[in-house]
Order: C-alpha cells, then sequence, then structure tokens
C-alpha cells in the first residue's frame, strides 16, 4: 500500500500498526511523539494496535514543552 | 548562524507580551543555505499549560503550522518560547525536552520588559550552545 509520511510517499505492507511505522521510520524518541492519521490524532494506547489504511497520510508530532 | 527579521522578532516579542504573565511559544519554519538557516514564518502558539513556569504547544495548532511550512517550502527550524521572569537561556527542563539536536531554540527572556532579550541555542544531549542570531 501507499501512504504518507511526514509529506512523503511511501510504501508498506498491508496491515501495518503504527507502532510499527515508528519503529521502521526510526522515530526519534518516541516517547515524545504524537502521531496523527489523516489529521485525526492517535490515543496513545491505541498506537500498538491501530491499523494504517492504504493512502493514509502520517504525520509525527514530536511534543513541545519546557519550563523556566 | 540563523537569520530572523525584525518583523519577526517584533511580533514573537508581541506575542510574548500578550501572554504575560504566562509563558509564551511557537514555532518557526524557512530554509538552509550553505548552513546558515533564515526564518521565512514564525507561528504563535497556544501555551496549553498556560503558566508562567512552563509550556506545553498546542498539538492542533502544530499540525496546523506543519502543513503550513510544507505548503510553503519551508522546513522546521526550530521552536521558541518565552522565560516573563528568567534569563534567555535553556531550563532543565528546556534541555530535557529538546528532542532534536538539529533544531533552534530561540528563548526570550522579558525579565526587562523594556528591553527583552532573545537568543538561540543549540541543544544536544541536555548540553546547549548558544547560535548566531542575526536580527535585521
Amino acid at each position: 500500500m501507499t501512504i504518507t509520511v511526514s509529506g512523503k510517499k511511501k510504501e508498506y505492507p498491508q496491515g501495518l500498526t503504527v507502532k510499527q511505522l515508528i519503529d521502521a521510520e526510526d522515530v526519534e524518541s518516541p516517547l515524545y511523539v504524537t502521531v496523527t492519521i489523516n489529521d485525526d490524532f492517535v490515543k496513545s494506547d491505541e498506537i500498538e494496535t491501530k491499523v494504517i489504511n492504504d493512502g493514509d497520510v502520517i504525520e509525527f508530532l514530536y511534543f513541545m514543552g519546557g519550563g523556566c | 548562524m540563523i537569520k530572523l527579521s525584525l518583523s519577526d522578532y517584533n511580533a514573537i516579542v508581541s506575542h510574548a507580551r500578550d501572554n504575560l504573565p504566562n509563558e509564551a511559544c511557537g514555532l518557526f519554519g524557512g530554509i538552509i543555505c550553505g548552513g546558515s538557516k533564515e526564518v521565512k514564518k514564525v507561528y504563535m502558539m497556544t501555551n496549553i499549560d498556560a503558566s508562567p513556569e512552563h509550556f506545553s504547544m498546542n498539538p492542533e495548532e502544530q499540525l496546523a503550522a506543519v502543513k503550513d511550512m510544507r505548503k510553503n517550502g519551508y522546513v522546521p527550524l526550530g521552536n521558541w518560547h518565552s522565560h516573563p521572569e528568567s534569563p534567555s537561556r535553556p531550563s532543565e527542563e528546556d534541555k530535557r525536552l529538546a528532542y532534536d539536536k538539529t533544531a533552534s531554540y530561540m528563548i526570550l527572556s522579558l525579565m526587562d520588559k523594556e528591553n527583552p532579550v532573545l537568543n538561540s541555542f543549540e541543544i544536544s544531549a541536555v548540553q546547549s550552545k548558544k547560535e548566531e542570531l542575526e536580527i535585521k
């Protein structure tokens, strides 16, 4: 299947989960990453099981925060 | 080196002052040319912590900014936040939460309300290094 990851079209096998995509993309600091599929935010407890479909658009958003 | 226009600098200061006493935050995107970064657009974000001592960016706004950068042909260059009552340097929390060693982290101090201080830092493995910031 063809999906768009961070603006780039990529080929992945059917049945890919969000967790498998995070691993395959070698996402840095995955604990600080929020994932969106077609602009919908994936809940943290769905990362392991949520299946990505052909044509989906995926974004990885890093938590950005800090303090003085 | 990172370059920031005076108008974008003024917009950052204005947004930070509008959000006092809380910290303000945002993203910036632009281009990288010859090892030099040039900020082309600054995005004002909502600090969902609404705190004078902490900030967390609104994820929906963050997503919109990333998409806008891509649409305009910009790359994410980094983020900025304000320190309402402390100096323009990364706190331990700032360093701990800086996941991207290629990003620029700008910190605006409003300790002296009439004389804001903006510095930019590169942060890697909880070490921070000031980078040259050109505002004009």
